[in-house]
């Protein structure tokens, strides 16, 4: 079962994956990138890390890709008018796409990381917020009070930028 | 029956029981109640004349929704106008899934999915239910659809914060995001609004019931902001915006848009319901394991405690004035945020000193022997 | 663990399935009606439609969601917080004063954000 769930939404985000970049309407490739965002969610709950799957619904695929959406909208964008494709572009995008492939699958194979299995974790009854809780704040305090002046300079950054439309 | 097929089994019972059973009939008289509510606040008659007292008038809304012309207007987005009402209609409706209704009834537990980061389920899903709105009021290509799809979202995700914030207070004293354990910790300790009635003399919780208080408060109010219900309906604002998000749909498609609203509201009462006011428990009457008729019980006051709090959303909605957009902007990100955070620390000093054993049930057990807080942990993922 | 999540996907399989077939219904149901031009126009009251439809609107819109989504960063750090504090904080005080400095850190941005009005909308 969980096998099979694992090819229902890695497909479903390849799929989407690929719908972002064909449709021609902004606000179509944005709703793709929503569920494409759902999928992966669900793959990490597939490899119980349940607490990240469910911020990566609420993160990126409520809250990134709502700004997404309003900012298609604040810009007006419409459906792209040239039909044609520009093969140079084309061809350049897909030589890069399957090196990267290749390179990855080359890395894999040969790495031994890839080989091992995590260890499963301590109980199936385990709770992942508290693991997730008691590395950020024991081993991983420094980080987490740099990811906080992160997020001070993107809010700065961010109100500097449109100030200039506000007064 | 193999334990999997009668897990199957089971949910499949619950949820249809839950969706078919329980939600749309309760939606359907709300609207009824509704409208017999603000009859009799501004002292009309209200529906009367389907049936006594006007009692079959849900029904006979379900058949004109379903009967009526199913009309796509030329100029919107087709795709798009047909996909917005599900969007808006199945967050709503999933959310209920994590929030347990009821004890046990004949040894199953009375909750669709127990997981453990229940209460960020229920805020991942309700954020998802921005897109039904936002879609619904860019596919319509009309003016105030449009205006009122935009001025919705940006007033939804001012209020999750809230939202988010204004529970953290409960889970700094519960130590577990599972919404049954929620429930739990209040029949052992006393409902989150009297944190007190367990431990009745010890000062410091009572100390903890003001914050409790503040908590629930901004909580109420976020559920409705978050669930467009007047005072701050001004998504829909009718005297500005026609309908706002939905002025360009008729049919099925606009019963949809209704259902998820009122859905939602009944959702968000089940989460105030499940994380303030003790979810299915009520002093006095035991759980399900001491037979199927407590089972059945619990889970009526449940869906009693609900319709008393929809009540209370319908007297709101017929008392209080409209705010304003600024007003509501300010009240969402100046007041309730700050409140909201400086009463996290509150609870988190209280607690500081509180110093009450940790309730060690399952889940902490397993964990207590790490020693150094991620010590064990580190390396492994480092 | 995994397990507790498959009445989720039923759950949303039964709520898309619900919508989807009450809208078949109504599309089976419904009587059909003739078009005319005007049924056609976007609603304006009554008045014949002027300018876009989809009009600009105000930058603070978009503001508001992109402090949202830095604010709510913020939240979901909170959550972990919240539910080790009981566990962490009489042998690791330092569990309070490390989540107050992230706070402080985010409420400088705050209010800045405040006093450049990003959060008033009366003009």
């Amino acid at each position: 079962m969980p096998s099979f769930l694992f090819w229902l939404f890695a497909g479903v985000m390849l799929i989407f994956g690929a719908l972002v970049i064909i449709n021609r309407n902004p606000i179509a490739s944005a709703l793709s990138l929503v569920v494409c965002f759902l999928g992966l969610a669900a793959l990490f709950m597939s490899l119980d890390a349940f607490f990240i799957g469910i911020i990566q619904v609420l993160v990126y695929a409520g809250a990134v890709m709502v700004l997404f959406l309003f900012i298609i909208m604040l810009l007006d964008l419409r459906a792209e008018e040239r039909r044609t494709m520009n093969w140079v572009a084309f061809t350049g995008g897909f030589v890069v796409a399957v090196s990267l492939l290749v390179q990855i699958l080359a890395v894999i194979s040969r790495t031994q990381m890839a080989k091992q299995t995590f260890p499963p974790l301590a109980s199936p009854q385990t709770d992942d917020v508290r693991n997730v809780g008691l590395l950020l704040f024991g081993h991983y305090n420094l980080p987490f009070q740099v990811i906080g002046v992160l997020i001070l300079v993107a809010t700065v950054g961010v109100i500097v930028l449109s100030k200039r439309q506000l007064r | 029956m193999n334990p999997t097929t009668f897990f199957i089994f089971t949910t499949l019972l619950k949820i249809v029981g839950i969706v078919f059973v329980v939600i749309l009939p309760m939606v359907s008289y709300a609207v009824y109640a509704e409208r017999k509510v603000s009859a009799l606040i501004q002292d009309r008659l209200g529906p009367n004349r389907v049936g006594p007292a006007g009692l079959f008038q849900p029904i006979a809304d379900a058949m004109k929704f379903l009967l009526k012309e199913d009309f796509t207007p030329a100029h919107v987005n087709k795709f798009y106008y047909w996909l917005a009402p599900c969007l808006a209609m199945v967050p709503a409706i999933t959310t209920i899934a994590v929030v347990p209704f009821g004890s046990t009834l004949f040894g199953v537990p009375m909750v669709i999915a127990d997981i453990n980061v229940g209460v960020l389920f229920v805020f991942a899903i309700a954020s998802l239910g921005v897109y039904g709105i936002v879609i619904g009021g860019w596919a319509s290509n009309s003016k105030y659809p449009f205006l009122g799809g935009v001025r919705s979202t940006s007033q939804m995700i001012s209020y999750e914060l809230s939202l988010g914030l204004a529970v953290i207070p409960i889970f700094l004293l519960i130590g577990n995001l599972r919404l049954t354990e929620v429930v739990q910790y209040q029949i052992d300790h006393g409902w989150m609004i009297v944190p007190f009635a367990g431990d009745w003399r010890n000062p410091l919780a009572w100390l903890l019931a003001i914050p409790m208080w503040i908590s629930f408060a901004v909580f109420a109010i976020a559920v409705f902001a978050e669930t467009n219900r007047l005072p701050f309906d001004l998504p829909e604002a009718e005297t500005e915006l026609v309908g706002g998000y939905h002025t360009e749909y008729s049919s099925m498609k606009f019963a949809l848009f209704f259902l998820g609203e009122y859905a939602a509201m009944i959702t968000g009462s089940a989460i105030i319901v499940t994380l303030f006011l003790g979810g299915w428990h009520f002093p006095g009457i035991p759980d399900g394991s001491h037979g199927w008729i407590f089972g059945l019980i619990n889970i009526f006051v449940f869906f009693a405690k609900i319709v008393v709090l929809l009540f209370i959303f319908i007297w709101v909605r017929f008392t209080l004035p409209r705010f304003r957009y600024d007003q509501l902007m300010r009240l969402g990100w100046v007041f309730f945020f700050e409140i909201a955070l400086v009463n996290i620390f509150c609870v988190a000093a209280i607690l500081a000193f509180h110093a009450p054993p940790f309730p060690k049930h399952g889940l902490q057990a397993d964990e207590s022997d790490h020693g150094i807080p991620g010590g064990k942990m580190g390396p492994a993922v480092a | 663990m995994l397990r507790d999540y498959l009445p989720v996907l039923l759950q949303i399989i039964v709520a898309v399935g619900f919508a989807a077939s009450a809208l078949i219904v109504s599309v089976l149901l419904g009587k059909a009606g003739r078009r005319t031009p005007i049924k056609d126009s976007p609603y304006e009251c009554g008045m014949v439609p002027i300018g876009e439809a989809q009009p600009r609107f105000s930058v603070r819109f978009y503001l508001i969601a992109m402090l949202f989504i830095l604010f709510d960063l913020e939240i979901v750090f909170m959550y972990p917080w919240a539910v080790v504090y009981r566990d962490m904080i009489h042998g690791h005080p330092v569990v309070f004063w490390s989540m107050l400095s992230f706070v402080s850190m985010l409420m400088i941005g705050y209010v800045y954000a405040l006093r450049k009005g990003v959060l008033d909308w009366r003009n």
